[in-house]
């Protein structure tokens, strides 16, 4: 694939970071390290013997393991279930397997209960049990894909705490992450990855964010601040009194959405922000109308939308930027032009009157957006799964772009994405928003969401219980929010009108 | 990227070749088995090709196999699997030959009545399934599999004389009574027999099914659900409206299987029609990978397979190596297939890392310049 040259040394017993832009080839270079793919020229050596890995199998039977990015445990079965789950010949399936995990989980700090059920873990534990899984099986070097997407401030602290013991106990960590800020906290060594080849190290103690950030692209680290605001007073998006239940697994009507009202103006970003899983998939598809409500009022534009279609709703312009690209943004095996046409079918240049397509218009459009977004692909007949996840990214928030959205639901709208795209993306929300764009900002990343929003609220538990200023408030303050741990307005901690 | 369009093409092809090299070599070592010449069959069934009137058969059930293939393929297009094209087709024939027997119109219309007598029958039946699925999340498959029995055990009741059937004079078979004149076809009078007319509508029809899912917003939208039914839904597809509209089409194309052979020849539904036609346009449809023009090739292989075997028992060959063969193909095709796309796929994002490398180390050298 993209890897070229990759020369790369980590010494026992350290933390090492991995940082580099989207399709630099980070992901494609833990593939090999991990097994699943075969270098096809040049050697791994670890601890002085020269392996070779031609499954997972074998590069755990040498002591490296994997943390994935998105967790891979089984919610109806039990913290011990799932780690000796595929590793039952280790330590058996009892007593001796609750020791071992008990003896793990003690001598890393990892504080893990073997008898909870992961359903009810929260992000953060259900992360160490998958650490505990790795080691479990006996790793001794682990790599960590993007571990501090899904945390909060307080959560990534406790998470390098436990990196910190293992690394004290002589373990390997090889840790990828786009926040340059965290890299410099917790790793020793830093490997900057630029297309496809090592181009540089870096000494956490001597270097900067914008050093490392200028070593990465070449450019300055870009920030996501936007002061100078261009909040009108006309309405484009009000929720009123929004709500939502959904069945759980038993079969209880469970109330996901409650209560939920706030209007977003013209030229107004309103970031929300909350730990994931706590409503905000649920308001973004309603909002989108893929759920019906049980209550309350959409309004876009001053009409009312609780009830119209989800096409009439993108075709009225809203524009959408889905959480999860590939199950809702992308055809993963259609090609990028055709995936230029997903979700805007009736729109021109896609088609044209009478519901026939243009697919001429539509690859041509296709290729201005790749220009014009700087979407690294060969052609636009490539298939959207052959693209980076930065690239892809970049090809949708072109589409919703291109078709002027009055309003735009943007969920994560940098994730995975590296430091490049993300200033350039950033750039594109604030041109939009000067021109009178509405945006619904929904993001893990605090500072994202801080430095690109005009209003802030947080949400936890299915409501809005706090809101603050984004202006004043610091990523702890407002994590701390988004634990349920404060309420109200944040800036002086006082009951305000938040609701 | 011309390219990329041309390894598609390429990789295309190589999914059915490969399937049916394997499906040939494991016939073969079935024949050698059973203690037969592993050859011999094979050059029986090429010779037997060469009689014009053979050729005419072979292009007339291509047609039938078309049809009911399209119909399996609409539902494959959005992953729905419609098994029930058979209980489909067969009931819809019997409908439309009951209607068209009992009026006599001038030509055209007597036969465009049965057509759209047959389209709908199918496509309430398929419907039943489709209802059952977006109201009550019933699979497809198994209301479509139950469907087709409802169907067999239907059709055998209302054929009954006393209800719609007739039982000619010194026949033992049932039948639905003779369509009037005005309701038959004109064929294509050719050297060997008649290509029924209906055959050349079918092949139309693979156009216009080409044209539906390829260039209209709706064919986007259906095939947009059958690649991620997710993505479509958030794309602005009412998947549910798009999932019975999919069955009602599907079972529309299903019931017009039974046309080329009800108006051009038997001009009559009776117990001797042929079943399992649905079931062979899903191997068919496998193999042409829901490409109009993939199955117009696999309708005519299958054909080829079935009417050239017909007479290998007079040569002391079992007739039942076709049918062997089928079967054969339909596992082959899912494996290969499954293995190329996968090779496919990663072979595209193995060049697709490979140019950006290679711009990439260009634009470096053009800056170093």
């Amino acid at each position: 694939m993209a890897n070229h040259d990759i020369d790369i040394t980590i010494r026992r017993g350290t933390v090492h970071a991995l940082v580099g832009e989207n399709g630099a080839g980070k992901s494609t270079l833990m593939k090999i390290l991990y097994g699943m793919q075969k270098p096809d020229e040049g050697t791994i050596t670890v601890d002085g013997a020269q392996v070779t890995f031609s499954s997972p199998a074998d590069a755990i039977a040498a002591g490296i393991g994997m943390v994935h990015q998105h967790f891979m445990l089984a919610d109806n079965l039990t913290v011990l279930e799932n780690v000796v789950l595929g590793g039952e010949k280790l330590h058996g399936i009892g007593s001796k397997a609750r020791r071992k995990i008990k003896e793990i989980s003690d001598a890393y700090g990892l504080n893990v209960r073997p008898d909870a059920l992961v359903e009810e873990l929260g992000v953060a534990d259900r992360q160490r049990v998958e650490i505990l899984k790795v080691l479990y099986r006996g790793a001794r070097t682990l790599i960590l894909d993007e571990p501090t997407a899904v945390l909060v401030p307080q959560e990534v602290d406790a998470l390098f705490d436990n990196l910190r013991e293992l690394k004290a106990e002589g373990l390997t960590v090889i840790f990828i992450s786009h926040k340059l800020g965290e890299v410099l906290s917790v790793a020793d060594d830093i490997t900057v990855i630029r297309r496809g080849t090592t181009v540089g190290t870096a000494d956490p103690k001597h270097t900067t964010t914008k050093q490392l950030a200028e070593l990465m692209v070449g450019s300055e680290l870009p920030s996501p601040e936007t002061r100078e605001s261009t909040v009108t007073d006309v309405p484009m998006l009000t929720v009123d009194a929004l709500r939502l239940t959904a069945d759980d697994a038993d079969g209880v009507v469970r109330e996901v959405l409650a209560g939920i009202g706030f209007t977003i103006h013209k030229g107004e970003v309103l970031g929300i922000a909350g730990v994931e899983g706590n409503g905000q998939t649920e308001l973004i598809e309603a909002i989108m109308g893929m759920r019906a409500l049980d209550g309350g009022v959409i309004t876009l534009d001053g009409r009312d939308v609780s009830r119209t279609s989800t096409r009439k709703r993108r075709e009225d312009g809203i524009g959408y930027i889905p959480e999860d690209r590939h199950r809702h943004g992308l055809l993963l095996e259609s090609p990028l032009w055709e995936n230029r046409i997903l979700g805007h079918v009736t729109e021109a240049p896609n088609s044209r009157k009478g519901g026939l397509l243009d697919p001429k218009a539509a690859r041509r459009d296709t290729e201005r957006i790749v220009r014009e977004y700087d979407v690294r692909t060969p052609g636009i007949d490539v298939t959207a799964a052959s693209l980076s996840g930065g690239n892809q990214q970049k090809l949708i928030v072109g589409r919703e772009m291109s078709h002027r959205p009055k309003f735009l639901i943007a969920a994560h709208p940098t994730r995975g994405v590296d430091v490049g795209a993300q200033a350039q993306i950033w750039d594109q929300i604030r041109e939009a928003r000067r021109e009178g764009l509405a945006v619904l900002l929904i993001s893990a990343d605090l500072d994202e969401l801080i430095g690109l929003s005009d209003t802030l609220r947080v949400m936890y538990r299915g409501r809005l219980v706090a809101d603050a200023d984004p202006a004043t408030i610091t990523p702890e303050e407002l994590g701390s929010a988004m634990t349920g741990a404060a309420t109200g307005h944040l800036e002086h901690n006082q009951n305000g009108e938040g609701r | 990227m011309r390219k990329f369009d041309k390894d598609r093409l390429l990789l295309g092809l190589a999914g059915p070749a490969l399937a049916l090299v394997v499906a040939f070599l494991l016939t073969s070592v079935v024949l050698l088995l059973s203690g037969r010449d592993a050859i011999e069959p094979y050059q029986l069934m090429v010779e037997n090709a060469e009689f014009t009137d053979v050729q005419v058969l072979i292009l007339n059930q291509t047609g039938t196999y078309y049809l009911a293939a399209l119909a399996v393929a609409i539902g494959f297009r959005m992953n729905l699997f419609n098994i029930g094209v058979d209980g489909q087709y067969r009931l819809a024939a019997m409908v439309s030959a009951v209607v068209g027997a009992s009026v006599t119109l001038p030509g055209p219309l007597h036969i465009l009545l049965i057509v759209v007598v047959a389209m709908l029958v199918g496509a309430f039946w398929a419907g039943i399934a489709g209802i059952l699925k977006t109201t009550r999340g019933v699979s497809e498959v198994v209301a479509t599999i139950m469907l087709n029995a409802i169907a067999t055990a239907l059709i055998a009741w209302l054929i009954l004389p006393a209800n719609l059937g007739v039982q000619p004079a010194g026949s033992n078979d049932l039948t639905t009574g003779e369509i009037a004149e005005s309701g038959w076809m004109p064929g294509l009078d050719v050297e060997g027999g008649t290509v029924y007319g209906f055959t050349l509508v079918a092949f139309a029809l693979g156009v216009v099914y080409w044209f539906v899912l390829n260039r209209t917003r709706f064919g986007f939208d259906l095939r947009a659900t059958g690649a991620s039914e997710s993505a479509a839904q958030a794309s602005g597809v009412d998947a549910k409206k798009m999932v019975l509209t999919a069955m009602l089409i599907s079972g529309a194309v299903a019931g017009l299987a039974g046309m080329p052979l009800l108006l051009g020849q038997t001009h009559t539904y009776s117990l001797s029609f042929p079943v399992g036609v649905g079931f062979t346009g899903i191997t068919i449809a496998l193999l042409g990978r829901n490409s109009p023009v993939g199955i117009f090739f696999a309708a005519l292989l299958i054909s080829f397979l079935e009417k050239t075997s017909a007479s290998l028992d007079t040569y002391g060959y079992e007739k039942e190596i076709a049918i062997i063969m089928q079967g054969l193909i339909v596992i082959s095709v899912v494996v290969s297939y499954e293995l190329v796309r996968q090779y496919g796929l990663r072979r595209q994002q193995q060049k697709v890392g490979e140019e950006l490398a290679a711009q990439a180390r260009k634009t470096k050298k053009e800056v170093a310049a």
